[in-house]
């Protein structure tokens, strides 16, 4: 194979594998006889999406934009929050077990509670997508600050530097990368928050659109949903890394040109 | 020579670690630095040569003894000092010129005049580079410079903002022979414009020779001082200097103490 080959295989492979999926998936329910209901058949799914596009883009956008509220309240808190544990020891024994003991409650068991606190709407769901997605992002930045190597430190301190220079001019470049890194994971995670509300209980939203269509037995829609959600989370996904590779060009350093 | 010498260490010591973990890497320095004297410290690796750097300048306070600056007491980094540390500490995020202008950002007065006399500092720090060879590199990230270049430019950092004591750890080590020498000229002609003092580690005993007054000699860890050799060689020394026969026989008569260190 030459390299402009390879190159486009790669490319393509993605692709390939998704439809070697659809088609193997397509393929089990007519063999089986599978009821719609329980599975429907990609080519379904694929038809309810195109008939109703436009219901679907609706409740995407809505849950789109509770997701991204959350996310961003997130990266807000979460690198405030980091910074504070990776530059004071005494922040990070304080707060470090809370977290954890905070990140390991699994969040469906919030949601009842943030909709007495807040009502029915898209409040909730911002909240939870928020509180999924900054533990990722203060772990992250916390560990880019912790990990700053000594011989940096000491060079900051031999030219007299104050704490807030060491901060600024080392901490918080050095901690970059960490960040970007996390937030692919953070934005995902945000989806599952925002949509996990939506489910549990709400009144807009894929994941409320998903709810109501499978109390109708709809499963074709149900599905619909899934895909649309699988779609919004690569895309954003995608946006991140793409930020990160823009940002954090050093932490990749040169790779010969090829 | 009346007057009180800048730096003053006594009997300093230095342990890493504590309980069984305890490792004395410097025992008992005693050694005095007058005021635009170049010092060279040779020694076994491993001796505490690097420590000492540290200790002198306040980044590490002693296990027993006392360090002195300008007759006081370090017990916090003293101001006024520029470090090239053995490990590059160039920032992988800043370029080139960046990096060298660090100093400016952060010691006093640079610092609050950078932002309004910014040129004038780009063309300090631009004149630097071009005298160590690496005009033109300003741009360029650390990690896409050689070895040596990189070491170029930590040697720019740490002498930029004129320091009034310069500590060099091995600030040379990864450079050939022609380039080295070629800077121990550059490095030789800044100190006689601007008579800093300087405290150079090395394993090049020609390069100690080449630019020191003073040459101190370390043993095995723990590390101590065992012999000092003024070097009273006329300047400006060249490189014909270094094959002549007073200079040679300095650099053997180093060469035998530090051998009988590896006995
Ligand atoms: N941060 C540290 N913690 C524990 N031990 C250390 C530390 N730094 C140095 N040491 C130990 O102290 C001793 C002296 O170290 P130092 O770096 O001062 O040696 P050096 O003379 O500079 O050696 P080289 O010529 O190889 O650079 C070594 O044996 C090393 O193992
Ligand atoms: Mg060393």
């Amino acid at each position: 194979m030459t390299g402009r080959q390879r190159r486009l295989l790669r490319l393509a492979m993605p692709w390939l594998t998704l439809a070697v999926l659809l088609i193997g998936w397509e393929l089990a329910c007519l063999a089986f006889v599978v009821p719609e209901i329980i599975l429907p058949r990609p080519s379904r799914i694929m038809e309810v999406i195109v008939q109703r596009w436009d219901i679907l883009l609706r409740f995407c956008l809505e849950t789109l934009w509770t997701t991204l509220a959350g996310f961003v309240m997130a990266i807000a808190f979460g690198l405030l929050l980091g910074l504070a544990v990776g530059a004071s020891p005494f922040v990070y024994s304080g707060l470090y077990p809370l977290l954890i003991a905070f990140n390991a409650i699994p969040k469906v068991a919030i949601v009842p509670i943030l909709m007495i606190w807040l009502g029915i709407g898209a409040l909730p769901a911002v909240v939870t997508a928020f509180v999924i997605s900054f533990f990722p992002i203060v772990v992250n930045v916390a560990t880019g600050l912790a990990t700053i190597e000594p011989e940096m430190r000491d060079l900051m301190r031999s030219l007299g530097a104050s704490q807030w220079e060491t901060l600024t001019k080392v901490g918080i470049p050095r901690a970059m990368p960490y960040l970007f890194a996390s937030l692919k994971v953070s934005v995902t995670l945000a989806f599952v928050g925002s949509v996990l509300s939506e489910t549990v209980g709400g009144n807009r939203g894929i994941g409320f659109l998903m709810l109501s269509a499978s109390a109708r037995n709809d499963s074709a829609t149900t599905f619909a949903g899934l895909f649309a959600i699988a779609l919004m989370g690569i895309g954003v996904y995608a946006a991140c890394a793409l930020v990160e590779q823009r940002m954090t060009r050093w932490a990749v350093r040169g790779q010969p040109s090829r | 020579m009346a007057s009180e010498p800048l730096v003053e260490l006594r009997n300093v010591s230095l342990a890493y670690g504590e309980g069984r973990e305890r490792m004395v890497a410097l025992g008992d320095a005693t050694l005095s630095i007058e005021k635009g004297e170049f010092v060279a410290v040779v020694g076994p690796s491993g001796c505490g040569k690097s420590t000492l750097m540290k200790l002198v300048t306040g980044l590490l306070p002693p296990s027993t003894g006392t360090v002195l600056v300008h007759g006081r007491e370090v017990t916090a980094p003293i101001p006024g000092v520029g470090m090239a540390f053995q490990n590059s500490t160039l920032m992988p995020w800043r370029t080139t010129r960046d990096n060298i202008m660090l100093p400016f950002e952060v010691v006093a007065p640079h610092k609050h005049r950078l932002r309004r006399h910014r040129a004038e500092y780009e063309a300090k720090a631009e004149a630097l580079l071009a005298s160590v060879g690496l005009a033109g590199f300003g741009d360029k990230y650390p990690w896409q410079l050689s070895g040596g270049m990189q070491q170029r430019c930590n040697v720019c950092r740490a002498l930029i903002h004129e320091p009034e004591i310069l500590m060099l750890d091995e600030p040379f080590g990864a450079l050939d022979a022609f380039t080295r020498e070629e800077l121990w000229g550059v490095m030789q002609k800044l100190w006689l414009e601007r008579r800093f003092t300087a405290v150079l580690v090395t394993h090049d005993l020609r390069e100690a020779v080449y630019l020191a007054d003073t040459v101190y000699v370390m043993s095995r860890r723990p590390g101590r001082i065992v012999k000092r050799r003024t070097i009273d060689l006329p300047r400006p020394r060249t490189l014909d200097t270094t094959f002549e026969p007073g200079f040679v026989e300095i650099v053997h008569e180093l060469r035998e103490r530090i051998q009988m260190e590896h006995a």
